[in-house]
């Protein structure tokens, strides 16, 4: 396809021209799928974008014609700017219009009457949109789908239920074409398989990666603390950075980290640098104002998190700093793409580790991403509880029949392979429940009537529709000041709970006091009189790759570490001289008392989530075996636990089949698996979320999905709900598939070391946050013991 | 047995840690809340279909506790069923447990504001019962009594999630919520703390009862209410 001389033109005037990738893209507009890989900045947008307009240029086409899909809303609102440019530029004849959580209801009504030329929307609106019985008159006439940042989505289930939603469109619009726009990844193949119609191919094309990165490992005067993620020393080093340079981005990996920095940066910024913060928890004005004032270059400085990582444009920045290590280099390279966006220069980017461990994960991801050796694990099948919200989101467009859904839903590359008995279960479930115990002969929420499935109470659509998403959204209550109606922004219902009147804390920066709660949010007044208490957020912990943690393990079997900072490398020479260093095929052992409890510290380098599993299967071996453990506490490489009782031999510990066998046992009790479940029960629709009125009733008639988790685990034990928390526990956040890849790779061959006081490598750990109790006997004799004293106290013992 | 002995109104009585009361002088034990039938409630209101199994596990626990301690009687504190239809929806095996479990047994029925009329079993249905010094009714009235309905939960700071809970001082004692499928409210929330005097006591149920005061603190209530930032 070429492109009308009118947009050559316009390139003409504004001095660019065609970039061949985008060229490409248009060569192949016809092409039924097609993946984009360019890095961040490539003018990938406009390049997905360009054969729509050409194609609308002549004003030919009547509805919709091009739905765009990104991961934020966001980047929706910011494409809808930048396409105003060339439209209103040309005089093209196209309504560009985007749709998201935020559009208003009446916007909304009007789209569906009267869609756009172009809809730019998240996929969770557009699941949304396919819910309604007129979704074939709003989706008539539609040719294109651009899926933009599709590298994230790929990554979570709003991945997978953008491309079941696909499936519904391109059987509303059978010659619908897909385009695919992602940053570098490491298996371009997976993403194009996902986005193609199965098994159709999807053909790849790559921009110019553009120059290398100039990457590097921030230098400070102070030495990083032995542990910790605050980075506190480096505030002082940061601040010169910012100072050095147009605009800095400063990344970090969660949310509770950044608002902890972002004050302490305030508190430093003598010079009254316009610094902002950014994340997912702030109210979304606050956002917006923060975006607009990066928009115009009013901020030398912008705290943020994975909430900036998206492509939005953000004009001049020329620094990007990522404050501790980045976990994960294929994410590192994507943020470093944030910066020089615009110009073909190389992005520069400085790491900074938050403690000691740190400055070797550092090290290790800048040779990682010199090598351009990026990392990722490979995707399961699509997950079965999206598959049950897509059943139920199908039945409120209307009557269906199961053989055509099936057949549908197996063109999405994730559930190819899908059977029609695992697909049937999913029906089955959202027809009853899918109980053992048929109890809901009378009260099934589909029926089938004349060979085709549709809703029993048509009026249950809007239950389903008010729990479209994937996304968890854990319980948060809104910060309100005292008499003022707009939000500062959330935190979690649990931090919360822990508040009393007084007590202070971190949000947006500011220092606020909490006063009590009112309504369903919290009240806060600026009065804050202590030092703050750390607010805590939900936002996503990340584990260190697999790809990454073997870098590091191979660098601590180096004789010197020349790379490494002299503090850190003497730091490894002396673990090597009182101990030994970890080494990938064979798992260390520590033990030695401290502070009157004996403590064994286990090297897996299995991630932090994994290594929260083993802590949590090893205490239970430790209970059985009567070593009294009473809590540990875990790190991205290693596990400490303490207890009553010092451990004689751990290499039965690991004993594979009893371990697997405990796994097993334990996965029936356990809170992250509760927590599993709950996510994958409110996808499924077990458990409504947005439940109308659910506010208003009392505390008494709710009751933790715990207790549901537990029930059917006892009464209906291959109940789906509980097959899909035992597939979703091998990855996320139980992440047992690495406990696997940990044993596999060591097969038994356990080194111990008893020593009569911590190693250097060991000692971190003690100062660790996020230590967890065991509920043993051990923990049931102190908690006896502090009932008993606090009877004691209140002269009431002898009751 | 890892039950909590304490006395209320001069009697001896025993909290078992699955949240029964057990009192030996009279070989009475005591449930409350026990919310039978509930997932069939919610599947009719709201089309939620919950695992259908609290009723049976509901009544597993209670049968356990029958099985130990062998009362002359038992008494129901209220709510036992989720509503009135739901009595009606309780399937064959079900029945057949409740029944099983009176067979030998004076067993009233105290109404609740769930089931406020007689149900389909056999058993007394009173509005509330006398026995010696002690008075059973499903919301606490004018006390000594005791009594259900507000289904307290409390945790030892540092100990781990809040359990459900006895609550007592001298003139009242009110039980927690029996049933599988029910929540809490904090035994700090000022709903239940004006029942209270100054110093009531909370009896964690769980693997073992344990007694624990309560300190009043009405600023810790997060009932979702208003009332919560007063103190």
């Amino acid at each position: 396809m070429d492109l009308p001389p009118l947009f050559h033109d316009w390139f003409a005037q504004r001095g660019w021209s065609v970039h061949p990738h985008q060229q490409a893209m248009l060569d192949r507009a016809d092409a039924p799928a097609l993946l984009l890989i360019a890095p961040t900045g490539g003018g990938k947008t406009l390049a997905g974008f360009l054969p729509t307009l050409a194609e609308l240029a002549d004003g030919g086409h009547a509805g919709l014609h091009t739905l765009y899909v990104s991961p934020l809303k966001a980047l929706a609102a910011d494409i809808k700017r930048n396409l105003g440019t060339p439209i209103e530029e040309m005089g093209l004849p196209i309504r560009v219009e985007d749709r998201t959580g935020d559009t208003s209801a009446t916007a909304k009504k009007r789209q569906r009457a009267d869609p756009p030329h172009i809809l730019l929307t998240t996929p969770e609106s557009l699941a949304l949109l396919t819910s309604y019985e007129d979704a074939p008159r709003i989706f008539a006439g539609l040719q294109r789908i651009v899926v933009d940042e599709i590298h994230a989505l790929a990554e979570s289930k709003r991945g997978d239920q953008l491309m079941l939603a696909l499936s519904r469109l391109q059987a509303l619009c059978p010659d619908l074409r897909r385009v695919g726009l992602s940053a570098t990844v490491e298996d371009p193949g997976a993403i194009a398989r996902g986005l193609a119609c199965h098994p159709d191919p999807c053909e790849i094309l790559y921009a110019d990666p553009g120059p290398a990165a100039d990457i590097s490992m921030l230098v400070t005067d102070e030495r990083p603390p032995w542990a910790g993620g605050n980075a506190r020393y480096s505030i002082p080093a940061v601040l010169e950075q910012v100072k050095q340079h147009k605009t800095t981005l400063i990344f970090h990996n969660t949310r509770a980290q950044a608002e902890i920095f972002f004050h302490n940066l305030w508190l430093a910024n003598d010079t009254d640098l316009p610094i902002g913060i950014h994340h997912g928890s702030l109210d979304r004005d606050q956002r917006m104002k923060v975006e607009a004032a990066m928009v115009r270059g009013d901020l030398r400085a912008i705290v943020c998190t994975g909430s900036l990582d998206l492509g939005i444009d953000w004009g001049d920045v020329d620094l990007v700093i990522q404050i501790g290590a980045p976990k994960n280099v294929k994410r590192l390279i994507q943020r470093i793409g944030r910066a020089n966006h615009r110009y073909n220069a190389p992005s520069k980017a400085l790491l900074v580790p938050a403690n000691r461990f740190e400055v070797v994960e550092c090290v290790a991801a800048l040779e990682a991403a010199r090598e351009n050796d990026l990392d990722g694990d490979p995707k399961g099948p699509g997950p079965r509880d999206v598959l049950c919200q897509h059943i139920l989101i199908r039945a409120c467009a209307g009557p269906f029949d199961a053989d055509a859904l099936y057949a549908e839903v197996r063109t999405v590359g994730a559930y190819a392979d899908l059977t029609r008995a695992e697909f049937d279960d999913c029906l089955e479930f959202c027809a009853t429940g899918g109980y053992a115990l048929q109890a809901y002969d009378r009260w099934k929420r589909l029926l089938s009537r004349d060979g085709l499935w549709q809703l029993r109470d048509p009026r249950a659509s809007r239950d389903i529709r008010m729990n479209i998403g994937t996304i968890q959204d854990t319980d948060t209550l809104k910060v309100r000041l005292k008499g003022a109606y707009k939000p500062l922004g959330e935190i979690e219902e649990g931090f919360a709970a822990q508040l009393t009147q007084g007590d202070t804390f971190l949000i947006g920066g500011e220092i606020v006091r909490y006063e009590g709660l009112r309504e369903v949010s919290v009240e806060v007044t600026r009065r804050a009189d202590k030092p703050p208490k750390i607010a805590t957020f939900a936002g996503t912990k990340f584990a260190t790759s697999t790809q990454l943690s073997q870098r590091i393990l191979r660098m601590f079997q180096q004789d010197r570490w020349p790379e490494l900072p002299a503090h850190t490398a003497e730091w490894l020479h002396l673990q090597r001289e009182i101990s030994h260093m970890p080494q990938a095929d064979r798992i260390l052992v520590e033990s030695f008392p401290h502070d009157g409890r004996a403590h064994t510290c286990f090297y897996g380098f299995a991630g932090r989530n994994a290594q929260q599993t083993l802590g949590l299967l090893l205490t239970k071996r430790m209970e059985e075996e009567g070593l009294d453990p009473l809590g540990f506490v875990s790190t991205d490489y290693a596990t400490l636990v303490w207890g009553l009782q010092p451990v004689p031999d751990p290499a039965p510990l690991f004993d594979e089949a009893a371990m697997r066998d405990g796994f097993a046992d334990w996965l029936a009790g356990n809170a992250v698996m509760k927590r599993t479940f709950r996510a994958s029960a409110t996808i499924a629709g077990l458990i409504q979320r947005n439940l109308p009125q659910a506010r208003k009733s009392g505390r008494q008639a709710t009751f933790s999905s715990d207790i549901l988790y537990d029930t059917l685990s006892k009464y209906d034990p291959d109940h789906l709900m509980l097959q899909i928390t035992r597939e979703e526990a091998l990855r996320g956040l139980v992440d047992f598939g690495r406990i696997e890849e940990l044993l596999t790779r060591t097969a038994g061959r356990v080194d111990h070391v008893t020593l009569t006081r911590p190693t250097p490598l060991a000692a971190p750990l003690l100062l660790e946050a996020g230590r967890i109790p065991v509920a043993g006997a051990g923990r049931e004799r102190l908690m006896e013991e502090t009932a008993a004293r606090l009877m004691q106290d209140a002269g009431i013992a002898d009751l | 047995m890892n039950a909590y002995d304490f006395t209320f109104c001069n009697q001896r009585l025993s909290a078992l840690p699955s949240g029964a009361l057990w009192w030996p002088a009279r070989r009475l034990l005591c449930v409350s809340d026990l919310h039978l039938c509930k997932s069939d409630r919610v599947a009719r209101r709201s089309g939620q279909m919950l695992p259908p199994y609290e009723t049976a596990e509901t009544l597993a626990r209670l049968s356990a506790d029958v099985a130990r301690t062998d009362p002359a009687t038992v008494v129901c504190l209220g709510d036992s069923f989720d509503d009135l239809n739901a009595a009606l929806s309780i399937s064959d095996k079900d029945a057949e447990t409740i029944a099983t479990l009176q067979a030998g047994r004076d067993w009233i029925w105290i109404v609740g504001n769930h089931d406020p009329g007689p149900v389909e079993f056999a058993g007394s249905h009173l509005g509330e019962y006398s026995a010696l010094v002690l008075t059973f009714r499903h919301i606490a009235g004018a006390g000594p009594d005791i009594s259900g309905h507000y289904h307290p939960k409390h945790g030892i700071p540092g100990a781990g999630a809040a359990r459900p809970c006895f609550m007592f001082d001298e003139s009242r004692l009110i039980l927690p919520a029996y049933g599988a499928y029910t929540g809490g409210l904090h035994a700090t929330d000022p709903v239940i703390a004006r029942l209270f005097g100054p110093k009531p006591c909370a009896i964690l149920t769980g693997r073992k009862a344990i007694c624990v005061p309560v300190r009043p603190s009405g600023l810790r209530a997060r009932s979702g209410r208003s009332r919560g930032n007063r103190p």
